[in-house]
């Protein structure tokens, strides 16, 4: 009995783990039960877009960012696109601007779904993803309706819109709203009140407000420990600043106050929904009446000389963007994201670079993890809803 | 706020700094500051009562090769408090180009300072990790520099098989349960 000792053990998370929401990889330091130390490995998915994006011109870099944040691609292009328009100094009609908040609320409410379905299932509660994923194929059908595409539909366009929004939009956009308030009550039967939600996530991986703010932790992270910093609010784009909405916001910093943020959230958007919904007429101008950027309409380019010339340059050798600067922050579903981009004054991008919420929250999961117990890593992966294909990019 | 007020408050809180003020076409209040007080100006424009840009929310690098100074190492900072919003930039020289480390002042540039290491070849002085982040830890280059190719065919090496005989993992396997009883 006299060697009797005790010792760590080092386990390996990842990258091919269920839980990890993708390919993160955790080495973890156990003592017992109790996480020593971790350190996050990322980069299995680093596909390079940055790079490729300054071989493409501006156009051609839309589906490319849509793809980084999957979870969020309008987000991420309408964000792409506001950048560059700044550069351009362009003034977007308001249609399309009220369009373009309507889509990106909607792909918040889509974003918030995914990460509630995983998170509740990988706690234990399996119901939670059929019903999220339930309500989100409806969200997906009206990305199918706008573009013909579910996932990425590249629909902002530099510019304004891709084309004009098809017939019946807004009776889908409203049975999707009407449903889904009642839907998110029955989530909220489902956790918020579920003794063995609370016991699993109140007071796990904790952050200060403080913390958060220096490891740059904005949006719904943030709002949970007390960041009252919300893009839409602070610095308006999109003309939100005309929006009736709350921020919500917590104090606890745990993985239940961020379900309760990310659920509140839910809730606002669905308000901003209606309130732009109201303001979209049925057909109306979807993008600038610019010829150096927009396209002219179809009908014209097969009978007018001087549209199919247009219609040419424009698909050909795309538009010049005056040699710049421009980095327009936006409210993402993770939080403040964003496009810095850089252009020499010709046709493609000299560089882009994406400001990407979930690396920093991937950066500060080492610390909300340490000292916990090792089941409840899962809990605290899924509570900061971290993207691989953002975090890598 | 605009260029001058954030480079008259820098001024007055490191003396010897020259910063210039630089174009801006969004909300950002652009300046260049020298890379030699970096870390000086960062705590003032953390610390100061009239600056409190308490978040980092970006740092990143563009490359403008052959052009020299080469790099620009671009910072964006928000005050919550105030808000505004800055861009700070700093000009270095192609080789060996290497600024001191802001992780002191805010922790969120741990992984972004890497990054701009790891894509750009920037060192930061100082930094308590200073490992690649995204590519493999043995990769030759630094891809987002303008004269590194956008297409190469390259196999990382980084994951190699664990370097054990069979003698060594049956001794092992015996010492692990002789302690475990």
């Amino acid at each position: 009995m006299a060697d009797l000792r005790t010792e760590t053990i080092t386990v390996n998370m990842g990258p091919q783990h269920p839980s990890t929401h993708g390919v993160l990889r955790l080495v973890l330091e156990l003592d017992g039960e109790t996480v020593r130390s971790a350190s996050p490995t990322i980069g299995y998915l680093h596909t390079g877009i940055e790079k490729t994006a300054e071989q493409k011109k501006w156009q051609q870099v839309i589906p490319l960012v849509e793809r980084m944040d999957y979870l969020s691609a309008q987000s991420n292009s309408m964000a792409f696109c506001l950048s560059v328009e700044k550069l351009l100094a362009l003034e977007v009609p308001e249609r399309v601007q009220n369009i373009r908040l309507l889509i990106a609320e909607l792909q918040r409410i889509n974003s918030h779904l995914v990460w509630l379905g995983t998170h509740g299932m990988e706690v234990g509660a399996v119901s939670v993803m059929l019903y999220c994923f339930r309500e989100r194929e409806l969200l997906l059908n009206i990305n199918e309706m706008l573009a013909g595409f579910r996932m990425f539909p590249s629909y902002m366009r530099v510019g304004g819109l891709r084309e004009d929004l098809p017939r019946g939009f807004h009776a889908a956009v409203l049975a999707f709203l009407d449903r889904f308030v009642e839907k998110l009550d029955e989530y909220e039967d489902l956790l918020t009140k579920n003794e063995i939600y609370i016991e699993r996530t109140r007071g796990v991986g904790r952050i200060s407000a403080e913390r958060a703010l220096a490891c740059g932790l904005v949006g719904p992270i943030g709002r949970a420990a007390g960041v009252n910093y919300d893009v839409r609010k602070a610095f308006p784009y999109l003309g939100y600043e005309t929006y009736e909405f709350d921020v919500p916001t917590r104090t606890d910093g745990d993985v239940y106050s961020r379900y309760l943020v990310r659920v509140a959230e839910m809730r606002e958007s669905t308000k901003i929904c209606r309130q732009a919904l109201k303001r979209i007429a049925p057909t109306g101008d979807y993008a600038v009446r610019d010829p150096r950027i927009t396209p002219p309409p179809k009908d014209r380019v097969y009978t007018e000389m001087e549209s199919l010339i247009q219609h040419f340059l424009i698909y050909s050798q795309g538009f010049t963007v005056p040699a710049g600067e421009a980095y327009v922050p936006v409210e993402g579903p993770r939080g403040e994201q964003g496009f810095y981009i850089v252009a020499d004054g010709t046709n493609r991008p000299w560089r882009v670079k994406s400001r990407a919420p979930s690396l920093l929250a991937c950066q500060a999961l080492e610390q909300m993890i340490v000292g916990g117990l090792i089941a409840d890593v899962i809990a605290v992966i899924g509570s900061i809803d971290v993207v691989m294909g953002d975090v890598d990019r | 706020m605009d260029a001058t007020t954030l480079i008259a408050s820098l001024e007055e809180a490191v003396p010897s700094a020259a910063c210039e003020p630089a174009p801006s076409a969004d909300l950002h209040t652009t300046v260049f500051v020298p890379s030699e007080h970096l870390a000086a100006i960062a705590e003032a424009l953390r610390d100061r009562a009239d600056l409190r840009f308490a978040l980092l929310a970006d740092v990143t690098a563009v490359d403008f090769h052959p052009r020299e100074p080469r790099f620009e190492l671009v910072y964006h900072l928000v005050s919550i408090e105030h808000r505004h919003r800055a861009r700070v930039k700093v000009r270095l020289q192609g080789d060996a180009a290497h600024v001191p480390t802001l992780v002191g002042v805010w922790p969120a540039a741990n992984w972004l300072e890497r990054e701009v290491w790891d894509m750009f070849g920037i060192a930061f002085d100082g930094h308590p990790d200073p490992r690649r982040l995204l590519m493999p830890e043995d990769w030759d280059g630094f891809p987002l520099r303008k004269d590194y190719p956008v297409q190469i065919r390259k196999t990382p090496t980084a994951s190699e098989p664990l370097q054990l005989t069979e003698a060594e993992f049956r001794a092992n396997v015996e010492r692990d349960r002789l302690t475990r009883r």
